[in-house]
């Protein structure tokens, strides 16, 4: 099977600073996947340049969304291009448009799949009213979906922080992903939150089949969540395998916990 | 105090306010979206009186009804200043979107000069006579005095233009995309939006409102040079900071309080200092809210 998602060699430097080195990656469809590693480590910048706010330097991102014949390689394109191609992210800080409603940040999502120019929404006829409305119902289930609905009309900065990392998947989940990147979801979640979420991302790979690429520090939901993990340090890959492999690796354990373990 | 004469001072007011504002819309959208302050906006407003005054020249000899020319001459000033508004961006900011803010600046200055030393050469010095092709509206008759017809269309337009301005935003898609991309620029492109069409758009529109302030101002005033661009342009960028620069009301708002101010000054003071009220009111408000008045002031994040 073709993965959804294959990284080849990614590498992206920022001056003379390589901070993401020839990383390998792949995920095949419906995987949960977690990508660990220490602070600075280059997690997000590796999603930073598979999503198209950074290009890399070298390397190759392909995409074979489920269904499709064919790959794609997609590094270099546009954020929006990529956006359109069923890739979605969430970032560790929240991001939401603050002073739009929460209906609003996912309806802005659900656009992308909307047709309709802006001769349509100057006279306004029957398809594009229709398919402003079919944009409504639709924003309206996502919300729905991550129990969200009783936000509905509410600024999305007044919302209490756990919705707003909800709102967060779910203006990312408007856009129609195969894959969603999801940057640091439980962090600053309680413990109780973080179990919420446990089960919320479960039931987006499970009923939504979409696949799932995550970066976390909390250890206890990476490992109940994650079929494989990546770790990377100093830009460059460590390990990856299964989460009781990753437990025992003498790099990883290395990585994270210094050279001098004995002290 | 004269009753009458302060209702037609405050008229006069509302009148260069409302163009002031018309003008100030332009940038404060652009502000809000690149955190550009367009300085060939106001040449864009020129270009539209211009364009207006050539369209409906041309058709004078058609021997078409006033009215009509004028609406055909407006439409046309308002494209065609549309098209310059989206040139503009194009060669003079695009390229320089991931630039420094100043250097766009300066690009916007350069492209200032560019169009008000191109309409000298095509159009000389001279002030040229702008048609009066509005006729006298009959019910207005008994209060001509205070305010004559172009005064009336000016502030039917100003509102209805503000009205459809204000749904456009709030409602369309690009109307949210707008608002989005104001916002946050990365994320509204990672969720889908194509935020050059985005810019593009708000040049569009920008534009389009300033040719309309344009062509009223023209028919009002009654003639038209190259320069007209210049002072109406730092003017409602007076506007658009007192309002508070990126806020859309505030431009509004600015242009009105600037356009009172400069009426009420000019009325009961002296017409001698005409421009010394608007940039007195201008610091006035800078020192004692910096950031205007519907503007948020900003808190940075420790």
């Amino acid at each position: 099977m073709t993965p959804v998602l294959d990284v080849k060699k990614l590498r992206m430097d920022f001056g003379g600073l390589r901070a993401v080195n020839d990383v390998d990656l792949h995920i095949n469809e419906k995987e949960i996947i977690a990508l660990i590693g220490p602070n600075g480590a280059g997690k997000t910048t590796f999603f930073n340049c598979i999503t198209g706010v950074n290009k890399p330097t070298a390397g190759d991102v392909i995409i074979c969304p489920p269904g499709a014949t064919h790959t794609k390689r997609i590094n270099g394109l546009k954020p929006n291009v990529i956006t359109e191609k069923g890739l979605a992210r969430t970032f560790q800080n929240i991001r939401l448009f603050q002073n739009m409603t929460v209906l609003e940040n996912v309806m802005i999502g659900r656009h992308t799949r909307m047709h309709a120019g802006i001769a349509g929404a100057i006279l306004r006829n029957k398809k594009t009213r229709e398919e402003e409305q079919k944009v409504i119902d639709d924003s309206y289930e996502i919300l729905k979906k991550l129990n969200l609905e009783q936000f509905v009309n509410e600024l999305a900065k007044n919302l209490p922080y756990g919705a707003q990392r909800r709102l967060e998947i779910a203006r990312a989940m408007a856009t129609d992903p195969f894959l969603l990147l999801l940057d640091e979801p439980a962090a600053g979640m309680n413990p109780q939150e973080t179990h919420e979420l446990v089960d919320t991302i479960n039931k987006i790979r499970d009923n939504e089949n979409i696949t799932i690429l995550l970066i976390e520090h909390d250890m206890g939901l990476v490992m109940t969540l994650s079929e494989r993990i990546y770790v990377v340090d100093y830009g460059k890959l460590i390990a990856s395998g299964a989460p009781d492999d990753i437990k025992k690796d003498p790099e990883v354990i290395k990585a994270y916990l210094g050279e001098d373990t004995n002290a | 105090m004269n009753g009458t004469y302060f209702i037609e001072l405050f008229l006069g007011g509302l009148t260069r306010g409302s163009i002031y504002a018309l003008i100030a819309l332009g940038y404060t959208m652009v502000y809000g979206i690149i955190q550009l302050i367009n300085f060939a906006h106001g040449e864009i407003y020129m270009i539209g009186a211009f364009t207006a005054l050539i369209v409906s020249s041309v058709l004078s000899f058609t021997g078409m009804s006033p009215v009509l020319i004028f609406i055909i001459a407006a439409i046309a000033a308002v494209v065609w200043a549309a098209g310059y508004g989206m040139t503009m961006e194009k060669i003079a900011y695009k390229p320089l979107r991931n630039a420094p803010r100043l250097s766009a600046l300066i690009s916007a200055i350069g492209m200032s000069l560019f169009l008000q030393n191109y309409v000298l050469l095509a159009q000389t010095s001279d002030f040229q006579p702008f048609p009066d092709l509005i006729p006298d509206l009959a019910f207005l008759k008994p209060i001509e005095t205070i305010m004559n017809t172009t005064q009336f269309i000016i502030l039917v337009t100003t509102a209805v233009v503000m009205v459809v301005f204000t749904l456009l935003i709030r409602y369309t898609k690009m109307g949210k995309a707008m608002r989005a991309t104001a916002q946050d620029m990365v994320m509204a492109q990672l969720v889908g939006i194509n935020i050059n069409k985005v810019i593009m758009f708000t040049f569009l529109l920008g534009s389009a409102t300033a040719a309309i302030g344009g062509v009223l101002i023209s028919s009002h005033i009654g003639q038209i040079n190259y320069y007209i661009g210049f002072l109406a342009g730092i003017k409602a960028f007076v506007a658009a900071v007192l309002g508070g620069i990126g806020s859309i009301p505030g431009a509004v708002l600015g242009g009105f309080v600037l356009g009172l101010t400069e009426s009420f000054g000019t009325g009961y003071i002296s017409s001698d200092y005409e421009d010394v009220f608007a940039f007195a009111i201008l610091i006035i408000i800078l020192i004692f809210r910096p950031s205007g008045l519907l503007g948020k002031t900003t808190r940075k994040k420790v």
